[in-house]
């Protein structure tokens, strides 16, 4: 691995991508189109609508939306599409990637700072690239004695466990990579293996301070599930269902929040604890133990690792707009059409678009007011990296074991009253359904 | 929590007992520092009892630069610009002492406007210094705001710093017999709006900072030093006024102008972590009301300065002065033989004085309270070195 040229510049290395990949087409339409027609003659051709598939009729084809648009409307609702692209990784590591952007820029503007300026012209908007750039040319240094299987699978699990945790969370109706029916439970089983990764891979480090650093987060998550769990047990009981799609259409006359507001706090705070963020920011304490259990991760396990804790960001704060905040519901502000009057257009394609259902301004509606509400969440998690410092691990200790357990049982007591006095829940009088 | 002496039986045991990390001692050594985002440039070894810190070693050393021998080398003037680097961003206090000794063994007195602008520089300078070490108190709290607004904000002295002496660190300004220039024409309201903004930005660092609640809980009971401890330890400055002392070198020994200024000592009686944070902010407070004092006082024209002779030699004796700096007394011992280069100098700074109270305060606390104990000792490496 070698390190970066010094007169390199960002600019032209997006330049010369571009220009490999214009050479890659040329050549391909200059070389091989030519070679491959050439073979063609000597091949017999499939017949597809009582047609001879010449390689005209085969480009004509890949232009007509009338026979694309089945095509991608089938793709779309594949279970590989689901939990690959839209509700799934892709869609999670996207809003992690503008998550990363919204806070440098961010808390550059709340510490009178300028923040990401450079690379990609526009206000820096292309430093993460850079960096994932940088991190990728990095060596990856596995310290000697380490355990190193553990090393280099550690970083991967932990992607990919909050990767599933993102599967589970639903965008809008029916939008869900795995529509599982306990999927609250789901999600607090799959949270419970992060302190398991992050202890074997501190103690894989073989290092004095990624130790203290795993013992911390290992102290640090157990003490905030039980509250975790008990602050999302109220909306089990109110919305009658584990399914994390059915908790969030419940919610379509009034928002959770507004009747166990307590509970959201101290949901709010555990997902903090759950995600290392300032001020529960122990197991990376800086001043203290170096990086935590950070300390021996270089390139691009760090890398992975910080993916990770973003994508696991965003699945706590989905999770958050879900259980409390109304889950997609919102007014609706998309139009019925498109493109007005399309449905009875004479165009068989404009009408084909209209009918064949890939603009739904429902489903889209949706996702919007979900998308708005989880940045506004993930706002919020940022806003407190600003302000707070990071505080003491017995304090933290008292806080998950004591204060916050002793808080959700005040909501959830007021949320069985509301119920069993017949005002709110399922057969209640104030009835979602 | 047990006594100083005991704490010292404890300390003294324990560093004869154990020399390396074993099985059965289920302790943890840790090196933290010199290369340590926690230190700077600095070590300390300690030893953990679960999360507990039972042993602490101090290993200071790694920046020093013979000081007080380069001095012997070279004349009462040409000492100026590289007495100034242990500190350079309080050099004008730590320049202040020297010039001072060497005023007092030569026996002379400077021009009353030079008086005025030593004070002032050193007010700037210990604003400047206090600014610094704040931000480093932030981010050792895991405060990142607080790292970048004192940091930003220091911008506003060291723009009055470069009008008045030119450089914005390392001002070589304090010079034996006053200072080598004279304020700039339009430097008094400059000064002025500089200070009034900075004192609106001090509430703002009170907002954020000292009463954050988990500031508070992270800090106040910490690291408890007695007045009587903290007397038989011998630290200065705020270290001792947080502990309840008020004993500041201005007032008790007023150098030049200083007895014809009126301010407060800041002292508090709650000897804890948080005291020791806030009396430096304080002192800022109080520095911002000096300055505008002094401006307000003094003379319109007049010498800034005593004319020496470039090579001055010194009568054979010896001077002892001393000034509150950033961190505390700091004093110049000179020894003369009669020549143009001094024959011994020998500089007491509080950093030195007030690292000394770390092992006690550190045995006995949480790995977690490490950083707002160390750096509330308003330790600076580079400086204990010398």
């Amino acid at each position: 691995m070698g390190a970066l040229n010094p007169d390199f510049r960002f600019g032209n290395f997006v330049g010369s991508i571009i220009q490999l990949v214009l050479f890659i087409l040329a050549f391909v339409t200059l070389l091989i189109l030519p070679i491959i027609f050439f073979m063609l003659f000597f091949v017999p051709l499939p017949v597809v609508d009582g047609q001879v598939l010449t390689p005209y009729l085969f480009f004509s084809m890949m232009v007509d939306p009338s026979r694309t648009l089945p095509i991608v409307q089938f793709l779309i609702h594949t279970d590989l599409f689901r939990a690959a692209v839209f509700p799934g990784f892709a869609f999670g590591a996207l809003v992690a990637a503008s998550t990363i952007f919204i806070e440098r820029k961010l808390l550059a503007k709340m510490q009178l700072r300028i923040g990401p300026l450079y690379a990609g012209k526009i206000e820096g908007i292309f430093q993460l690239l850079a960096d994932g750039l940088k991190l990728v040319s990095k060596e990856i240094i596995v310290p000697s004695g380490a355990d190193k299987m553990i090393f280099w699978l550690a970083p991967i699990m932990f992607v990919s466990t909050s990767a599933a945790v993102v599967a589970l969370i639903p965008v809008a109706s029916g939008w869900v990579a795995a529509d599982v029916d306990v999927g609250l439970i789901a999600v607090f089983a799959i949270l419970g293996f992060f302190p398991l990764i992050i202890l074997l891979f501190s103690w894989a480090s073989n290092s004095k301070y990624p130790f203290i650093g795993g013992l911390r987060a290992l102290h640090q998550m157990v003490a905030f599930e039980i509250p975790f769990l008990l602050s999302a047990l109220p909306v089990v009981i109110f919305s009658g269902s584990l399914n994390l799609s059915n908790i969030a259409l419940s919610q379509n006359l009034f928002w959770n929040i507004f009747v166990m507001p307590i509970n959201a706090f101290v949901f709010f705070i555990s997902s903090l604890a759950e995600l290392e963020r300032v001020p529960f920011d122990l197991p990376e304490a800086e001043s203290e133990i170096v990086a935590g259990w950070l300390t021996e991760t270089s390139g691009m396990i760090f890398g992975l690792i910080q993916l990770g804790n973003y994508l696991k960001l965003y699945a706590l704060a989905g999770l958050f707009v879900i259980l409390f905040l109304g889950g997609w519901y919102g007014p609706q502000i998309f139009p019925q059409e498109l493109i007005p009057g399309a449905s009875a257009s004479e165009d068989p394609l404009l009408r084909m678009v209209a009918l064949e259902g890939l603009y739904n301004p429902v489903t889209i509606n949706s996702i919007f007011w979900f998308t708005v509400k989880t940045f506004g969440i993930i706002l919020l998690m940022l806003i407190t990296r600003g302000i707070n410092p990071r505080i003491r691990i017995d304090i933290l200790l008292h806080t998950g074991w004591y204060k916050l357990i002793v808080l959700t049982f005040i909501n959830l007591f007021i949320v069985l009253t509301l119920i069993y006095g017949g005002i709110l829940g399922p057969e209640g009088l104030i009835s979602a359904r | 929590m047990s006594s100083l002496d005991e704490k010292i039986d404890e300390a003294k045991k324990l560093s004869m007992q154990i020399v390396k990390e074993s099985d059965e001692d289920k302790l943890m050594t840790l090196s933290v520092g010199p290369q340590h985002p926690g230190t700077g440039h600095f070590r300390f070894i300690i030893k953990l009892d679960g999360d507990y810190i039972v042993y602490v070693n101090i290993d200071p050393g790694y920046v020093h630069r013979g000081e007080e021998k380069m001095c012997e080398y070279r004349n009462y003037f040409t000492n100026i610009p590289h007495l100034e680097r242990p500190v350079i961003h309080d050099s004008a206090n730590i320049t202040y002492s020297y010039s001072l000794a060497v005023e007092d063994l030569i026996g002379i007195t400077v021009p009353r406007r030079g008086q005025f602008l030593r004070a002032i520089t050193s007010e700037l300078d210990r604003i400047n210094y206090t600014l610094y070490w704040l931000a480093i108190y932030g981010i050792f709290l895991g405060h990142s705001t607080m790292f970048m607004w004192p940091a930003a904000d220091r911008e506003l002295v060291l723009d009055l710093l470069e009008r008045l002496t030119g450089h914005r660190i390392t001002h070589a300004f304090n010079i034996p017999g006053g200072v080598r220039n004279d304020m700039p024409n339009n430097f008094k309201e400059k000064c002025l709006s500089q200070i009034n903004y900075l004192e609106k930005r001090l509430k703002e660092y009170e907002h954020i900072f000292y009463n954050n609640p988990l500031f508070r809980q992270r800090t106040e009971g910490v690291g408890i030093l007695s007045k009587e401890d903290a007397i038989k330890l011998g630290v200065t400055g705020s270290v001792l006024r947080a502990s309840g002392v008020p004993y500041d070198i201005r007032k008790v020994e007023p150098y030049d102008i200083y007895n014809e200024i009126d301010f407060n000592v800041q002292y508090m009686k709650t000897c804890d972590s948080f005291a020791r944070a806030y009396i430096p902010f304080l002192d800022v407070r109080e520095s911002c009301h000096i300055i505008r004092e002094l401006l307000d006082k003094m003379p319109e024209s007049g010498d800034v300065r005593e004319k020496l002779l470039s090579n001055i030699k010194g009568p054979p004796g010896e001077s002892f002065k001393r000034v509150e700096s950033g961190r505390g007394a700091l004093s110049y011992h000179i020894v003369s033989d009669g020549t143009s280069r001094p024959y011994r100098v020998k500089i007491s700074t509080g950093s030195f004085r007030n690292i000394l109270a770390l092992p006690f305060l550190l045995v006995g606390s949480m790995l977690g309270d490490m950083p707002p104990i160390y750096w509330s000792l308003n330790y600076w490496p580079i400086e204990a070195d010398r």
